[in-house]
């Protein structure tokens, strides 16, 4: 179960005023104002009272008329969400409230609480100054946090079958399921670490915990299981806990992507911090010390990074198209070199980074330093 | 051993032994800097020195004053000898002749503003808030500290670009000499920068931004810093002494020396080949001194080695440091001995070199030592005699040679419009993408 909040406002609601909606007539307005917008989902369709309503507090009465359980979102252009509210089953009454600046949104039913869901225009109107938003970014950010949403989507899976090779005792099978269970994170780690509690529990290395933090009972996460697995050899009840632990704290981040802060200029910073993260932990084989798959999270931090690179693409090329041609060759240059690394070029079965000398070493964080010194200066060349 | 090279090669060739009533060189030359130096002032208000030659800035001039960028030679040769070094080998990443020209264009723009005291391109702040600014900013606030920054070729950087026939025949691969250990990895690039400043941090955030320039185009081999100067070209100040407490550079080549320069540093319009004209060729090799065993060493010792005094600096026999050396008097493995240009043909190089301690060895004891630099019109008739003539000497046994490096050094960047490695570059032609 998503755990309910609502990120742009308290969720107090008033039961007397959910009584006071009873549909789609216009008697709600009398009671809940102007701010009132009364939502009618079906299973096909998501009807609102009105297209436009005034800056300040917002009320959305929702009746699901339909047969399936749904849910409704206030979105921004860029598809963050404003506010929310899940399980709504077939027959009730439920409301989202917000406060909301003026400017463009959405909302969305999303019948059987799957899919993009059915979408409606709205304008919150007001003296304020509405936020201008390029369209083409807003696209770009909503793409980009589909994508997020995908990649832990996808990871869930993987890390399920990670934990159950780890909770029945087979290093093997365990060893085996362990890097691909990371690629989904390494390629949207920024969003992921945009939470702060998340990245702690999952993605922490020995050297990374905290003061007073003791390294048998309190490190968590993907690095703590590499160690029982490649350093130890022996995996515990410790472990089966662990693993636990993991496939939880990564559901939790599933959940959460929807919601996080997404900017097109925290997309671009995010690509370069993917870079950074290549070029502090991978390079140096600190990431996967005991492992030595380096390069798979090194492949999955360069596709995060290009992914979102190629959603700014239109409006960086625009605004300095020097700097997108060179962004082309440089991302083209280290994907060509990380391709050396592998044999087949749609897996993630990459060379042991132990077996990568120090010549290759090198020539593999030039070829970082290059496409991050350009790649710092996207962002700006995306406000523009 | 080069540091042994460096300390006492440039003796003159034209005094004979034994003629120590003769005035001294030092006294000349003292003169002669003196007299450039007011003309320079004259001339120049309150830069220190904007010759086409020599660049020697005046002796004390202001530590903080910008040297000229623009000359008929590179700043950083015959200019005296700044406090601080920060050496810098690259290797090209780009196959993109082009490419690699614009990186040397921009070089030379962030260079011409760097050592006049400036930030690099529009600065360290003030710029759009989501872009990393242009200068990483630690020189800001300082003064350009003397800056001189010096662009080499490296004999593999001919293998590129089409630049094959345009290796010039001096510009030869260094032979192994005795003793030599040289580490791949502190040896050799496809070009260099040395970065020389009073001030350290002027140094350091020169290499850097540049580094950060080429970032895709080159990439750093190695770098070296020097933290004290062991060799002046400003004979009339007080020698430096190097790591192991000698006196260093005695008979260096001045930079007010313009015959001596012509002669031994620059090369000639003759010499070819043309784009060359107005360079000349740096050697550069990292000398580890074993300076704990040094420093058991007895005075005695530790003097016949040198084969001068360790106060005064004075050759064996004689009274004082500028005095004429009077070799024979000197054991035949005296380093003093061995580096003189009577002992070596008359071979004399401009020496530039640094101390350098990087952190330990791991076995007790500091990784010291000195990061020689030498300019000289050939290494065939300079370095390489000169080296060969050493593998006898007695420093040996307190010195090792841990890296190399042989650069081909331009001639200077004469204007606003020109640029670092101009000459080479128009001279030449690329079947891919021009210059």
């Amino acid at each position: 179960m998503r755990p309910l909040r609502l990120s742009a406002v308290t969720a107090a609601a008033t039961v007397a005023a959910l009584t006071a909606v009873t549909g789609c007539t216009e008697k709600s307005s009398a009671k809940g104002g102007d701010g009132v917008i009364e939502v009618t989902a079906t299973d096909t369709t998501c009807e609102v009272s009105k297209k436009e309503f005034p800056a300040g507090h917002v009320e959305l009465a929702v009746e699901n008329k339909g047969s399936k359980v749904t849910e409704v979102y206030l979105l921004f252009p860029d598809d963050r969400v404003v506010a929310e509210r899940e399980n709504i089953g077939p027959g009730t009454r439920q409301k989202v409230t917000a406060e909301v600046k003026a400017g463009d949104y959405r909302i969305a039913c999303k019948p059987g609480m799957k899919g993009d869901g059915i979408r409606q225009d709205v304008t919150a109107t007001g003296t304020g100054k509405a936020v201008e938003h390029d369209p083409r970014l807003d696209k770009a950010v909503a793409a980009y946090r589909e994508y997020a949403q995908e990649q832990a989507d996808a990871t869930i899976p993987q890390v399920e079958t990670f934990a159950e090779a780890i909770k029945d005792g087979d290093i093997e099978a365990a060893k085996k399921a362990y890097a691909p269970s990371r690629v989904g994170w390494e390629r949207t780690e920024p969003v992921a670490e945009s939470f702060g509690d998340i990245d702690p529990k999952v993605d922490v290395r020995e050297d990374g915990l905290e003061d007073g933090q003791d390294p048998e009972k309190d490190w968590t996460g993907w690095h703590r299981l590499e160690r029982s697995l490649w350093k130890d050899g022996k995996l515990t009840d410790h472990d089966s806990a662990l693993a636990d632990q993991l496939v939880k704290d990564l559901q939790d981040w599933r959940s959460r992507v929807g919601r996080a802060e997404i900017t097109p200029t925290s997309m671009a910073n995010g690509a370069k911090e993917l870079l950074d993260e290549v070029a502090t932990g991978k390079v140096t084989g600190e990431e996967e010390r005991y492992s030595h798959t380096d390069l798979v999270d090194f492949k999955g931090n360069v596709e995060g990074a290009e992914k979102s690179y190629e959603l700014l693409k239109p409006v960086a090329a625009e605004n300095d198209p020097a700097l997108a041609k060179e962004l082309d060759k440089q991302f083209a240059a280290l994907n060509t070199l990380l391709d050396q690394y592998r044999e087949d070029k749609n897996g993630y079965d990459f060379v042991s980074y132990d077996k990568v000398g120090k010549d290759e070493r090198k020539e593999l964080s030039d070829a970082v330093n290059a496409l991050a010194e350009p790649l710092s200066r996207l962002a700006a060349a995306v406000v523009k | 051993m080069t540091d042994s090279t460096e300390i006492e090669i440039t003796e003159s060739t034209t005094m004979t032994e034994g003629t120590s009533r003769a005035p001294s060189r030092r006294s000349l030359i003292g003169w002669g800097g003196a007299g450039l130096a007011l003309g320079a002032a004259a001339a120049g208000g309150a830069v220190a020195v904007a010759t086409t030659g020599g660049d020697a800035s005046p002796a004390g001039a202001d530590a903080g004053a910008p040297v000229a960028f623009h000359g008929a030679h590179q700043a950083g040769i015959a200019t005296a000898v700044q406090d601080r070094l920060h050496f810098a080998a690259f290797d090209v990443k780009t196959e993109d002749r082009a490419e690699f020209v614009r990186m040397l264009k921009d070089w030379t723009a962030a260079a011409r503003r760097m050592t006049a005291g400036k930030a690099v391109g529009e600065g360290a702040y003030g710029g759009p808030a989501e872009a990393p600014p242009d200068d990483t900013g630690e020189a800001l606030g300082l003064k350009p500290s003397r800056l001189t920054l010096t662009i080499g070729f490296g004999p593999s950087l001919f293998e590129k670009f089409g630049l094959a026939d345009a290796r010039p025949e001096a510009l030869v691969d260094l032979p192994q000499f005795a003793g030599d250990n040289l580490d791949r990895a502190r040896s050799g690039g496809d070009l260099c920068v040395q970065a020389c400043a009073d001030d350290p941090q002027v140094a350091v955030h020169a290499i850097r931004n540049l580094a950060r320039i080429g970032f895709g185009k080159v990439s750093v081999r190695w770098s070296q810093l020097g933290f004290g100067k062991t060799s002046s070209t400003t004979p009339e100040d007080r020698t430096p002494r190097n790591l192991m407490g000698f006196k260093d550079g005695t008979r260096n080549i001045a930079g007010t020396d313009t015959a001596g320069l012509d002669k031994h540093v620059w090369v000639a319009g003759s010499d070819g080949p043309a784009w060359m004209a107005g360079g000349s060729y740096l050697v550069a090799r990292r000398i580890r001194m074993h300076i704990e065993p040094w420093d058991r060493a007895s005075l005695r010792e530790q003097e016949d080695v040198f084969g001068r005094d360790k106060a005064e600096g004075a050759p064996v026999g004689r009274a004082k440091e500028h005095d004429e050396p009077f070799l024979k008097a000197m054991l035949p493995d005296a380093h003093v001995r061995l580096a003189h240009p009577d002992s070596n043909n008359g071979a004399k190089i401009l020496r530039r070199g640094y101390s350098f301690t990087d952190g330990t060895d791991g076995l007790g004891r500091l990784d010291a030592g000195l990061f020689f630099l030498a300019y000289q019109r050939d290494v065939r008739t300079g370095f390489i005699p000169i080296q060969r003539s050493l593998a006898k000497d007695a420093l040996n046994e307190y010195i090792q040679h841990v890296g190399s490096a042989i650069f081909a050094v331009p001639p200077g960047v004469r204007d606003a419009d020109d640029w670092w490695g101009r000459t080479l570059f128009s001279s030449t032609f690329s079947s891919t993408k021009g210059a």
